[in-house]
């Protein structure tokens, strides 16, 4: 009884890492179309930035305040990864959209290049950033359920962000202007929007997530250059598995694809588990090719 | 007119190169001209002799997800390599490093092993860490009869007349670890490892070790590289309630795993793990606070008390940083340049056939304790240790065997290691 409560928790934390790490991809893929092999890359920038806030907090600030380090971390990381991802946008994604395979090719190179300037800054070994105090320890549920602070706090985290964006897109007059340029460009610029600004802005939002993640990441995982790597392919397979330009779908693939990934892997083992996940993947795009949620719209088909 | 400005520079500049190219060349033409003219099977360490320099090669993944750990051991080699300069070089010779990057791309290691013997020349190369790239470079040495410094821990079942292999084997490392958590009565082992070549082989002979001598393995599980969720792995622990973990997790994952453990309320205190893939720099990585207590095993620690390791811990802070860590694969690195140079100045030539027919039985006092090349299998004699990780991120030594360990990479003393070498 209590390993299938932990398993199923476990599985809901999975589940609310892959929407993490995905939900930044939904926007610049999901929304944007491009096929963003940098976003790995926007999540280990997120994660520098995390380090980056914590040697700051260690030097200049009397030790009492360091527990205060992490939600900075959390807003420095988003500005951080925001500006390059304003910065790449402006510079060169721009020129690629409507060429998916160039932009592909593109960003992956984008995505070396950061790891290598990474690899440069912070030198190749990880770095270690020590989690807040307040986050250590676990919630004990029951006699052998503990529920770790870490991982309750990325649920919570996650179903914040994704409110936020909730609001953003569907509640606000830069979210209407922005799912009108997505989807009808032309007719958009017609009624005036400045189609330029909102790709801008768009993309530099999906990279802020991604920076947002990669700080949480943190809390459990490892800081080094390639960690974004290790993300990707889950990334877009919850983006793809959900369909392509819907935010619930993104939630619908991420939460599917994490339970059942916890699942296989108690029954089998982690190899295994995830080429289950992976061919109930594809077994699932062969019945229905748009995922989960298909957007209908005539000129998303053009 | 600025533009002609800068094309008249650019102009300057590449005249004074092409000059000083000319110049360069006239000097090593005596030597180089005469290799060239020699019959065409000359060895490739003659070549790279010619001058008052020797060409060896250092072969690393500086980019990608190895050089995490890859870039220390070269940063080590390139400080002994400067050292023996310092004192003269090998031979009346100065050595020149030629560093080419394998770039954690096995297929990659095994170009930049023929381009550094075919083309450069060079007179050995010191490289690799995994056993994948060690596998893929062991064809183009053997090939080309080049020769191969290996220095890191690795599973064993191999002995290349090639390679030089001066980290641990199975029985200076894993093996009498097993024996160590036996004779503590830490019998049901929980084996965790990431999914390649050495994981697989080391829990291979784990196993067999431990149903030989009383042991139990409990479960078996593999993460593939790179994995980080280990929330499912930790429920399997509990559920088997080892008595220890053996850890063969190797790069990033260990990050992820050890701080799901403390996350999940489990401290060294209610489960011992012993890692055979972290050392000083990984610690670091990882942050010590969640690997305090935990165990290590290895034959080198950076508080290893002989004067030695005071020399090299210190030069190596003086040369990378005062925040800069030693460890056994570095120390190894390092002791293989020692070693090549020890059987260059035996052997009185650079000659590949020469230098290994010297290297048998040579001894040198290293940072870890005396080594000494064991000639039939050319892997070195070394002191295993087993340690435990303290809160400022050094290892402390629990156990050592005493005296430098006779390598047996196919384990063939072993009466239940028979047929695992098949």
């Amino acid at each position: 009884m209590e390993i299938w409560i932990s398993q199923l928790f476990n599985g809901l934390s999975v589940s609310s890492i892959l929407l993490l790490i995905a939900l930044g991809l939904a926007v610049t893929f999901g929304l944007m179309r491009v096929i963003n092999m940098a976003h790995g890359e926007f999540i280990m920038i997120g994660a520098y930035g995390a380090y980056m806030t914590q040697q700051i907090f260690k030097s200049a600030l009397p030790r009492s305040l360091f527990d205060a380090y992490f939600p900075v971390a959390l807003l420095a990381s988003f500005v951080l990864a925001f500006a390059i991802g304003y910065l790449l946008e402006v510079t060169l994604i721009r020129f690629l959209y409507g060429r998916p395979l160039d932009s592909l090719l593109a960003t992956w190179g984008v995505g070396l290049m950061l790891q290598q300037l990474a690899r440069t800054i912070f030198g190749a070994p990880n770095v270690a950033v020590s989690s807040p105090t307040w986050l250590d320890g676990g919630w004990a549920l029951m006699p052998g359920v503990v529920l770790p602070y870490k991982r309750l706090f990325i649920i919570a985290l996650v179903a914040f962000c994704l409110f936020a964006m909730y609001l953003y897109i569907y509640r606000s007059n830069a979210g209407r202007r922005m799912r009108a340029v997505m989807q009808n460009r032309d007719m958009a610029a017609c009624l005036g929007i400045s189609t330029r600004r909102v790709d801008a802005f768009t993309f530099a939002i999906g990279s802020g997530i991604a920076g947002i993640a990669g700080c949480a990441l943190t809390l459990i995982g490892p800081i080094g250059p390639s960690i974004g790597t290790y993300y990707i392919v889950d990334a877009f397979m919850v983006v793809v598995l959900g369909g392509v330009g819907k935010l619930v779908g993104t939630v619908a693939g991420a939460l599917g694809i994490g339970v059942f990934n916890t699942l296989f892997e108690w029954w089998t083992d982690a190899s295994l588990g995830k080429v289950l996940v992976f061919l109930c993947i594809v077994a699932f795009l062969q019945w229905k090719p748009m995922g989960m949620f298909a957007v209908r719209s005539r000129s998303l088909d053009g | 007119m600025r533009k002609v400005g800068w094309l008249k520079g650019f102009a300057t500049v590449l005249a004074a190169s092409l000059v000083l190219a000319g110049c360069g060349g006239d000097k090593n033409n005596e030597a180089g001209g005469a290799s060239a003219t020699g019959s065409p099977s000359a060895s490739a360490s003659e070549a790279a002799a010619s001058g008052d320099k020797i060409k060896v090669g250092i072969l690393h993944s500086l980019s990608g997800t190895m050089s995490i750990s890859e870039v220390t051991v070269k940063n080590s080699e390139l400080m002994a390599i400067k050292e023996i300069n310092a004192k003269g070089g090998v031979l009346g010779k100065q050595i020149e490093a030629v560093v080419e990057d394998g770039a954690s791309d096995w297929p990659t290691f095994a170009e930049k092993a023929r381009k550094l013997l075919s083309e450069d020349k060079v007179a050995t190369v010191f490289g690799g860490w995994t056993s994948a790239s060690r596998k893929a470079m062991l064809p183009v040495f053997e090939e080309l009869n080049g020769l191969l410094w290996y220095p890191v821990q690795y599973e064993g079942m191999e002995s290349s007349p090639n390679i030089f292999y001066t980290g641990a084997t199975t029985n200076q490392q894993i093996v009498p670890s097993i024996d160590f958590l036996l004779e503590q009565g830490k019998k049901k082992v929980f084996l965790l490892g990431s999914d390649y070549v050495f994981p697989r082989t080391a829990n291979k002979i784990i196993k067999a070790q431990l149903a030989a001598n009383g042991g139990e393995t409990v479960a078996e599980e593999y993460t593939p590289l790179g994995h980080t969720d280990y929330t499912t792995i930790i429920a399997k622990i509990k559920e088997a309630k080892p008595d220890v973990v053996y850890n063969t997790l190797n790069g990033d994952s260990n990050v992820a795993f050890f701080k799901q453990l403390k996350d999940a309320g489990i401290t060294s205190a209610d489960l011992m793990t012993v890692s055979v893939s972290i050392a000083e720099e990984e610690v670091k990585g990882i942050g010590a606070e969640y690997l305090t207590g935990h165990l290590v095993a290895w034959d080198y620690f950076q508080t290893t008390d002989t004067p030695e390791n005071k020399v090299f811990v210190e030069s190596f802070k003086k040369e990378y940083g005062e925040d800069s860590v030693t460890s056994d694969p570095m120390e190894a690195g390092y002791v293989a340049v020692y070693l090549w140079a020890a059987a260059v100045e035996k052997a009185g030539s650079f000659e590949v056939d020469k230098v290994k027919e010297a290297a048998k039985g040579i001894e040198f006092n290293a940072p870890e304790g005396k080594v000494t090349i064991d000639g039939d299998n050319q892997h070195i004699y070394k002191t295993v240790r087993i340690g435990e990780i303290k809160e400022d991120g050094q290892i402390v030594e629990l156990w050592n065997s005493g005296g430098p360990v006779k390598p047996d990479p196919y384990l063939a003393t072993y009466e239940w290691a028979k047929g695992l070498s098949e």
